[in-house]
């Protein structure tokens, strides 16, 4: 399948893996870069050492191109930021902020540039400052959300800007993806689907709370901290909305969720850990490789594309 | 150009222009997230041609903060 981000990133289908933080390490970005997409290693909250061996690891596992997600908001950013150059990483995704005074470096160095946007005006602004395409999120995904649906923001986004949109959030199949062209997307990013495939390493007892979860069963806690971050619900989720309700200061909330994440991914204590999935949980039954999990997605897509119902 | 600034920031923010003053924080007076700020430099760059880098974003987050940023980049 080609569309205008297959060129660009030079992978055969436009597919790419979300950047979730200490759950998209080398095993799963390579499988995901093996099987056509583009692997993403979450340089998340880690020192850029950890994030330079995971590069290295992961030049090993493929030949594929693959790329590293930035989350500006951590304060080792800069020192990553000098690793994806130093590295020769051909993609960067950024989130949690703007990555402009990154742009020169990384333009300089040939890395292709796409920041996750949850507005019009962020998405404007990142094609202003060169991005090279933009990941349109909507709050159906897991982890660290906007306030915007995807259905809503990707058209929005598709309208403003000349560069390619890639759609995520809530997407997990075929049809998900025929839906997120339709709206004007060239490509999909997945997370969940992905946290939850046979090469994923994130704890059993996290991925089996992925397979389980109904279609209601996430929840959004921290709205009140203007950075609000959509998990399956148990007691942690539970005890943190509580918390926030009874107006609970800032700092008790971030006690809560200190090192939940990694709780969840490492240890599988679904209790108190932090279980960040998108709201298509619901829809994820099976644990599948990589592979399989992108042709039929892709195969899907096109032939619903095509006007063939999916069940035909 | 204060009364330009307190405009925008109403209309961009769904605030009420009278309740805000040159020591009004965006973030802690009128619950301004990262994307409303966003949207506020847009909206402010677009007004006063000026461009607003990221960096220098973050360290606007009153009124007046924005009117002394405007005032020493405008062309």
């Amino acid at each position: 399948m080609k569309t205008e981000i297959t060129e660009l990133l030079g992978i055969e289908y436009p597919v790419i893996q979300g950047g979730m933080a200490w759950v998209a390490e080398c095993h799963l970005a390579a499988a995901v870069s093996n099987a056509g997409g583009l692997g993403l290693i979450a340089a998340g909250g880690a020192p850029a050492e950890w994030v330079r061996e995971q590069i290295r690891e992961t030049k090993k596992l493929t030949d594929k191109p693959f790329g590293v997600n930035i989350m500006l908001m951590n304060p080792e950013s800069e020192k990553v930021a000098k690793v994806i150059v130093e590295e020769g990483v051909k993609v960067v995704t950024t989130g949690a902020g703007s990555p402009e005074k990154y742009m020169a470096d990384w333009k300089a160095a040939g890395v292709k540039v796409i920041p996750v946007v949850a507005s019009v005006a962020l998405a404007k602004r990142m094609e202003r400052c060169g991005a090279d395409a933009v990941v349109a999120e909507g709050c159906e995904a897991g982890g660290h959300i906007g306030e915007l649906t995807t259905m809503v923001l990707v058209p929005q986004v598709a309208d403003a800007v000349n560069i390619p949109v890639i759609a995520a959030g809530g997407i997990a199949d075929g049809r998900g993806m025929a839906a997120a062209f339709m709206l004007g997307a060239k490509g999909i990013q997945m997370g969940t689907v992905f946290a939850a495939s046979k090469e994923s390493v994130i704890h059993e007892n996290y991925k089996n709370s992925i397979l389980k979860a109904k279609d209601i069963d996430s929840r959004v806690t921290g709205r009140s901290t203007g950075h609000p971050i959509r998990v399956l619900r148990n007691d942690m989720a539970r005890k943190y909305l509580e918390l926030e309700k009874s107006g609970a200061p800032f700092e008790e909330l971030e006690q809560l969720t200190l090192g939940s994440l990694r709780k969840a991914v490492q240890e599988g204590d679904t209790k108190n850990g932090s279980l960040m999935a998108g709201q298509i949980a619901g829809m994820i039954k099976e644990e599948r490789t990589c592979a399989d999990i992108i042709s039929s997605t892709v195969s899907e897509a096109g032939k619903l594309m095509n006007g063939v119902s999916a069940n035909e | 150009m204060l009364e330009r600034i307190i405009e925008l920031t109403a209309e961009t923010l769904g605030a009420n222009a009278a309740e805000i003053t040159a020591e009004t924080s965006f973030m802690d007076d009128l619950h301004a997230d990262s994307l409303d700020l966003f949207e506020l430099a847009m909206a402010l760059e677009e007004e006063f041609s000026v461009e607003i880098p990221s960096e220098d974003l973050e360290k606007i987050t009153t009124v007046a903060d924005a009117m002394n940023y405007l005032t020493e980049h405008q062309a």
